[in-house]
């Protein structure tokens, strides 16, 4: 059983995909490599708890970004399987993270646009005028 | 069970000069192509699902860009322990469900069977620790958007029937399954008991779940109240570890050195108790930011995503009880997995989602 699967994983690294001979495409994961994953994505998980109890400031955000996107590289790679997986899946779902990056980052920058004149809310705001409200919606 | 149609309907023709078999569709060629054909198909729902997502993350990172105080604020009342336990427990499915999918294509039906079982065990686990997080926020007053009610000020102590009312379901179902192994029992069928026993086992995994959440929740309550009242006393026995204590001496220290009576702090449970009087440093002013459409806004976001999650997380479960009910056919084998590792995809997929969603939610400091 072992010794299949060690062939199948030979078999999927040499082509991208498992396409072996007689009708054979299923590559079934070593067992040791979903439990070093597993064991990763632990560690991972300690690491972004453990580091969000010191005081980063603005770099806090990306660091547990960082942390929260390298786990979801290892879920997708292995989890997923996505390294053995055909190229054109692999383009599918690298493309919606694109467009995702695009659709975030252009709003972002958006909303850095008018951030000046905007008044998220009145009852913080009070004092203020409503004039700068009409200035806002042209 | 579309399979099954489509061989009887085409049992008699010859589809290429051969007789294909019961689980391949007579429309594909081979059984790659089938493969092949329904896992592109499931990477395009999952394009789909992350692109839902992103949406609910760029209301995130619009408010959280424009309100940083009104998220670190907030954030407090989700308690950090939770949301890691949930991590690791949505983790070990994830193991379980990669697990599982080998299995499926080494013909371990058995060993399949336990995996999906474990799997279902773990979101049953997780959304029992999510009931008890939302019944305590309910029970705060911790609503979305308008419906916020800010008792931070004047925390009610209120008997909520919350956790109740969610576990009602959960309940139902646990009786059904276990009715359900019964019968498997008594009319001796190995196939029904296969299916029951995981079902059964799931259900109890919920209220594991609750019951957890409760332990780790009050937990954190005896050690975030050590200069409040503590009104009922009934969750003294839990803080004995070393840490806790020091986190306390911590607490009392900073609130003797400088009481500012303008400032509340609430700790991170939300629980009803642990409204206590910090140093300035440490805390927002509850003026700035607890205000309706403020603070209830990021309760909106809150729920909306980790409820969707949860509602993604019901969706797997009902699947992988389909996976259970096929597996214990012995369906699948190397050349017929698809529908194991096509939920395999799913779920890794939920579990994607939801490691953004903690350090975003619940770590922000």
């Amino acid at each position: 059983m072992s010794a299949s699967s060690v062939q199948h994983s030979d078999d999927g690294h040499a082509h991208g995909h498992g396409h072996g001979h007689d009708g054979e495409f299923s590559h079934p994961m070593p067992i040791w490599m979903l439990l070093a994953v597993f064991f990763a994505l632990l560690i991972l998980t300690c690491l972004t708890v453990y580091q969000s109890q010191f005081d980063l400031g603005n770099m806090e955000i990306w660091a547990s970004l960082t942390i929260a996107t390298v786990k979801a590289g290892l879920v997708i790679a292995f989890f997923m399987h996505l390294l053995w997986d055909k190229p054109l899946n692999m383009i599918i779902i690298l493309g919606s993270l694109i467009f995702v990056a695009l659709f975030l980052g252009f709003t972002m920058m958006d909303a850095d646009g008018y951030r000046e004149n905007l008044i998220m809310n009145e009852t913080l705001q009070e004092s203020q005028p409503p004039a700068v409200n009409v200035a806002v919606s042209k | 069970m579309t399979t099954t149609v489509a061989h009887d309907t085409s049992a008699n023709h010859q589809v290429e000069g051969h007789e294909h078999p019961s689980w391949l569709a007579h429309h594909f060629d081979d059984e790659q192509q089938q493969f092949d054909a329904g896992k592109m198909g499931m990477w395009l729902f999952l394009v789909t699902e992350v692109l839902f997502f992103s949406g609910m993350f760029c209301a995130y990172a619009l408010y959280r860009n424009r309100n940083p105080e009104v998220f670190e604020f907030c954030s407090r009342f989700l308690n950090e322990k939770l949301g890691a336990i949930n991590t690791g427990v949505l983790l070990f499915s994830s193991l379980t469900m990669a697990w599982a999918v080998r299995s499926s294509q080494l013909r371990e039906t058995k060993t399949l069977i336990g995996m999906l079982g474990a799997t279902l065990g773990c979101a049953a686990i997780f959304l029992g620790v999510k009931a008890v997080e939302y019944s305590h926020k309910w029970g705060l007053g911790l609503f979305p958007g308008k419906f916020f009610q800010s008792q931070l000020e004047h925390p009610v102590h209120t008997d909520n029937n919350y956790l109740w009312n969610l576990s009602i379901v959960p309940m139902i179902l646990l009786v059904c399954f276990a009715l359900y192994y019964a019968y498997g029992v008594i009319i001796a069928s190995k196939f029904h008991q296969r299916v029951a026993g995981p079902l059964v086992i799931a259900a109890l995994c919920f209220f594991g779940g609750v019951g957890l959440g409760t332990f780790l929740e009050s937990e954190e309550h005896e050690e975030g109240s050590p200069v409040t009242h503590n009104a009922t006393g009934e969750h003294a026995a839990h803080a004995d570890h070393d840490h806790e204590h020091d986190h306390a001496q911590e607490h009392a220290v900073a609130e003797s050195v400088k009481p500012a009576i303008n400032f509340v702090a609430v700790d991170s449970t939300g629980m009803h108790d642990d409204v206590a009087v910090t140093p300035a440093e440490l805390v927002t002013p509850v003026s700035a930011v607890n205000q309706k459409g403020m603070a209830g806004l990021f309760f909106s976001i809150y729920y909306c995503m980790t409820g969707v999650h949860a509602v993604h997380i019901l969706g797997g479960m009902a699947v992988l009880t389909w996976l259970i009910v096929k597996a214990a056919r012995f369906e699948f084998h190397s050349k017929y997995f698809g529908p194991v590792d096509n939920v395999g995809l799913y779920w890794h997929l939920v579990d994607f989602i939801w490691i953004f969603l903690f350090p975003l939610l619940y770590l922000i400091t």
